[in-house]
């Protein structure tokens, strides 16, 4: 068995050891990894999320026994500090010893600080570890308890912009500071800078360009930036990231070839000077660049691990450094020859539009027929299209500018036309280098079924993702010509999508599941997937409470009350608009004290009651409701609260009564069953107390009425709600809310948000108001007709059900006794109660 | 806890050497279930209407040790009669226990019988 020791456990080097380990030779070698970092290989280029609540955990590349299962030794916190050739042996900083076959050097990059004086003063960090970061947040954190706030990036490139929004995630304000005229020199002209600059400027970030740093103010640690044109920044903490070096201090000391300015000199098979050594990732001389992205770096690993098998497999001579990126909530784009450096005669187009924040530009041959490059800013919703036409030397189409301004024409397709017209070899997935034949070649062996069949076996996707979108055209496309149908149906008994369940169980008056399913079903007999579906479908169309037919509804709707992870339930009565009066706020605090309940504020500015045992929530519910409360529907897919603002009434501030026009909006929209939860929010003016673009639906007061944000959420992908229109009126407001609510509840898939359905809604934005403002369906007196009816037919569920002896029966613990569960243990928490960990 | 799950063993009907009588039929929904105390053993019972059938499973969640089952909804995989648990949607087959779409123990099942409207359970003791 060969011994192959890996110097380096970053993104590269773990790649590297996942590529060896699924090589069928894998079985006649043995893996020993050194890391110094003391945490296996995590993911830098996510590296900012750290401070968005991510662990380092959940950066990690690998579980915890990844290593041990595949039997490679992983010493972490070890340095190698000197390799011996003659002997083929590495020693670590100990002195200990091992012995090698084959040794790769993924020893990486680290950050470039320049020789300007003051860079050894305290409060200056560099962004490249998770140590790194945990000094910034602790130094930040030490800042902020003084009244400090300012904070400087030195660097304004890819990176010096990553680390610039994690220190404002810090809560500091961030100043990119760049030696350059424009930001991210390397990739974007002064056009494309200028619009990304507008838009991180937004965000409260502040841009000093052209600037050169003479050395840095204050005495022990920092305290401002003396540029060398006379002018200083008042800073009180500096993050370098003026580039990267390589790691080549290893391999220089004994003996490799390495580059003038560093780095280990590689040839196309990623071997150094040594023929038994490799070197892959930042610290690789390989054309005479060092390539800073993790896509040529997988790709290094992988020719390595070729090689050391008796592959033949070689890297490029020339590699492509396209990009595509969120960077500070902007997209941003760029592939080819976007700058022209090639100094060939070229035409440019360019698109920009400052009011949306877009710029585009695209890099023509003079002839007209080829695609060079391009840079796409704010909108890169076409990068993938344009990088398939750049990259397989694709054909243009006739007016070369439809590509960034669409096709002005009738037809409308899209800009590849058929995702099924690229070439078989065309890179999809560039992460992971996954090729179109791969993908449809996954589906015509049979392999895989569907999107995530081609993910799993392809990993396509499970870089950067920005490929899903390809993935699945390709995948049903591949699906359609073999004669597959793609589904959307809503489980394995239906065929049908919610959208059409909605149509035929509105148009047959169908009342039972039993019905639904006989008549539209695939002889099944259900599912907790289609089961409550249907059911809150035939609550909006028949505008009736979850009461009717019980078993099919969620476990949550069956019983009114959200479950909690012991099994007992917790309640939430409905306070609209979060307006209580004191009396309410006693008797809330006397239930809650009479059934020993866990109480708290929501999320939503609600009380929400914990710890109540079935048998004990009709109880409860008679006591709340004999004090003037109705149900909450916490435990329904369905409107939650309008979270609202003190508003005009009290607030010096405020323009309009947003308690009032929330309190008429949640009772208006309570108890109707939608695909998803729906949140809204009311605020009194533009401060915004309310987060009202974080919900569903939002109002602001402006002058001369309401401005209406649709569309936003929190949960895992937060999103603002979008602008939809302009001061209006109260009855305007409730007119739109109305059919925009109603069609979101005709059209939208199992359990899909607003925000969600929206994204997705062909059209976008654009269509919507069409369809609600300037009713291009026809539609919008049936909605407001089918709302009308909802909103005048409801009942509280709470009130229906213990008011009806047969309905009660439900919360009995047991159907052959009146005790309760014995199962339930609770333990004492800061003078309440919780349940018993898990075990 | 540990010991809470060795108390639910499957019981075959063969073995079945009591028959408790739970309920009247009544008791428990149409296509749905309920729980019923057997000493100190908790019983999801589920009334299979569509399938005219009759479950008895082990009330509690092997998942996390919770007495729930009975409240989750039936239905059935690939023509497997099915029960999901109300916490995380884990199912398990009423026919043999099996967990259907992951790898948790099999919860225990029991024979049941109605004779005369009355719903009775088959134990081993």
């Amino acid at each position: 068995m060969k011994k192959v020791v890996v110097i380096g456990n970053g993104m590269v080097g773990y790649k590297f050891c996942e590529k060896f380990v699924a090589s069928e030779k894998f079985t006649d070698y043995k893996l020993i990894v050194f890391g110094e970092e003391p945490r296996r290989a995590y993911d830098r280029v996510h590296l900012s999320e750290f401070y968005d609540g991510k662990t380092a955990e959940d950066l990690s590349m690998s579980s915890a026994n990844w290593y041990e299962d595949n039997n490679i030794d992983l010493h972490t916190s070890e340095m190698i500090t000197e390799i011996n050739r003659e002997n083929k042996t590495v020693a670590n900083h100990r002195g200990d010893t091992y012995t090698y076959d084959y040794l790769v050097l993924a020893t990486g990059s680290s950050a470039f600080v320049p020789p300007i004086q003051g860079v050894d003063k305290e409060g200056v960090f560099v962004y490249r570890t998770i140590e790194d970061l945990e000094a910034t947040e602790a130094y930040a954190k030490k800042l902020k308890a003084q009244g400090k706030t300012e904070a400087a990036v030195l660097g304004g490139g890819l990176l010096g912009l990553e680390a610039a929004n994690a220190v404002k995630n810090l809560g500091l304000n961030a100043h990119v500071v760049e030696f350059a005229p424009r930001l991210m020199p390397r990739q974007l002209d002064k056009g494309a800078s200028d619009m990304l600059q507008a838009k991180i400027e937004d965000l409260g970030l502040k841009v000093h360009l052209s600037k050169q740093t003479q050395f840095l103010q204050g005495e022990k640690s920092i305290e401002g930036l003396q540029y060398v044109d006379d002018t200083e920044l008042k800073v009180d903490m500096l993050v370098v990231s003026a580039g990267i070096r390589p790691r080549d201090e290893v391999a220089k000391e004994c003996g490799l070839e390495v580059g003038t300015r560093g780095g280990i000199i590689v040839n196309q098979q990623m071997r150094t000077s040594d023929e038994n050594i490799y070197a892959i990732g930042e610290c690789a001389l390989l054309n005479s660049m060092i390539y800073g992205l993790v896509a040529p770096g997988y790709d290094m690993a992988e020719v390595a691990v070729q090689q050391i098998t008796g592959g033949d497999t070689q890297m490029p001579e020339s590699i492509d450094m396209s990009t595509q990126l969120k960077l500070i909530g902007t997209e941003v784009a760029s592939f080819g020859d976007a700058l022209n450096e090639a100094k060939e005669e070229i035409d440019e187009i360019t698109y920009e539009n400052k009011r949306k924040g877009i710029y585009k530009k695209i890099n023509v041959s003079k002839d007209g027929k080829k695609l060079l490059g391009g840079i796409l800013i704010g909108d890169s919703s076409d990068y993938n299209s344009l990088f398939q036409i750049y990259i397989n030397g694709m054909k243009l189409p006739e007016e070369p500018e439809d590509l960034i301004l669409g096709s002005r024409g009738s037809d409308g397709g899209g800009l590849l036309g058929d995702v099924m017209d690229l070439p078989d070899d065309a890179q999809i997935c560039s992460c992971e280098s996954v090729t179109k034949g791969q993908i449809c070649g996954a589906i015509e062996s049979g392999e895989a079924t569907d999107v995530a069949g081609v993910i799993s076996c392809t990993k396509a996707g499970t870089g950067c993702g920005g490929c899903k979108p390809m993935v699945t055209d390709l995948t049903n496309a591949t699906l359609k010509s073999l004669g597959i149908e793609v589904k959307d149906g809503v489980c394995e008994h239906f065929e049908l999508s919610r959208q059409d369940l909605y149509k035929i169980i509105q148009v047959k008056g169908y009342t039972k599941f039993d019905e639904v399913l006989d008549n539209h079903g695939n002889g099944g007999h259900g599912c907790e997937l289609c089961k409550p579906l249907i059911a809150s479908l035939m609550a909006t169309i028949n505008a009736d409470t979850a009461n009717i037919e019980y078993a099919i509804q969620d476990s949550n709707d069956r019983f009114l009350a959200n479950i909690q992870r012991n099994g007992t339930y917790s309640v939430v009565p409905r306070v609209p608009g979060g307006e209580i009066t004191p009396d309410k706020l006693i008797a809330l605090g006397e239930i809650a004290k009479k059934y020993d309940l866990y109480t708290k504020v929501t999320g939503g500015v609600r009380i929400d009651l914990f710890g109540a045992t079935l048998n004990q929530l009709p109880l409860i519910w008679k006591d709340l409701i004999d004090n003037g409360f109705e149900s909450g529907h916490a435990y329904g897919k369905s409107l939650r609260t309008v979270k609202t603002c003190v508003g005009s009434t009290w607030c010096r501030y405020g323009m309009d009564e947003s308690v009032s026009f929330g309190i008429e909006l949640e009772n208006r929209y309570r108890g109707i069953r939608a695909p998803h939860k729906i949140k809204g929010g009311v605020s009194g003016c533009i401060r915004e107390c309310a987060e009202a673009r974080g919900k569903d639906f939002g109002l602001i007061a402006v002058e001369g009425g309401w401005n209406l944000y649709v569309g936003g959420n929190g949960g895992a992908t937060p999103r603002h709600a979008e602008l939809f229109a302009e001061q209006i009126d109260n009855e305007t407001v409730i007119k739109y809310l109305d059919r925009y609510l109603m069609f979101y509840m005709r059209t939208a898939k199992p359990l899909q948000r607003t925000a969600a359905w929206q994204e997705r809604l062909e059209g976008g934005l654009d269509y919507l108001k069409e369809v609600i403002i300037d009713d291009k369906l026809g539609i919008a007196k049936d909605l407001e007709t089918e709302m009308k009816t909802l909103v005048n037919k409801f009942e509280c569920e709470w009130t229906q059900a213990i008011n009806d002896p047969e309905m009660m029966k439900r919360f009995n613990h047991f159907v052959n006794s009146d005790e309760e569960d014995d199962n339930i243990v609770f333990v004492p928490m800061r003078e309440q109660k919780m349940p018993e960990q898990w075990k | 806890m540990e010991e809470i799950l060795t108390k639910y063993k499957t019981t075959k009907l063969e073995d079945v050497k009591v028959w408790f009588k739970a309920a009247s039929v009544e008791a428990f929904p149409k296509d749905g279930g309920a729980c019923v105390k057997y000493k100190d053993l908790q019983i999801a019972v589920f009334n299979f209407s569509r399938l005219n059938k009759w479950y008895a499973t082990q009330n509690l969640s092997p998942e996390k040790n919770e007495m729930v089952l009975s409240r989750g909804m039936i239905g059935d995989h690939n023509g497997i009669p099915k029960i999901a648990c109300p916490l995380h949607k884990k199912t398990f087959s009423l026919e043999t226990g099996e967990n259907l779409n992951g790898d948790l123990a099999a919860i225990a099942t029991y024979p049941v019988k109605i004779e005369d409207g009355i719903v009775f359970i088959g134990f081993e003791e």
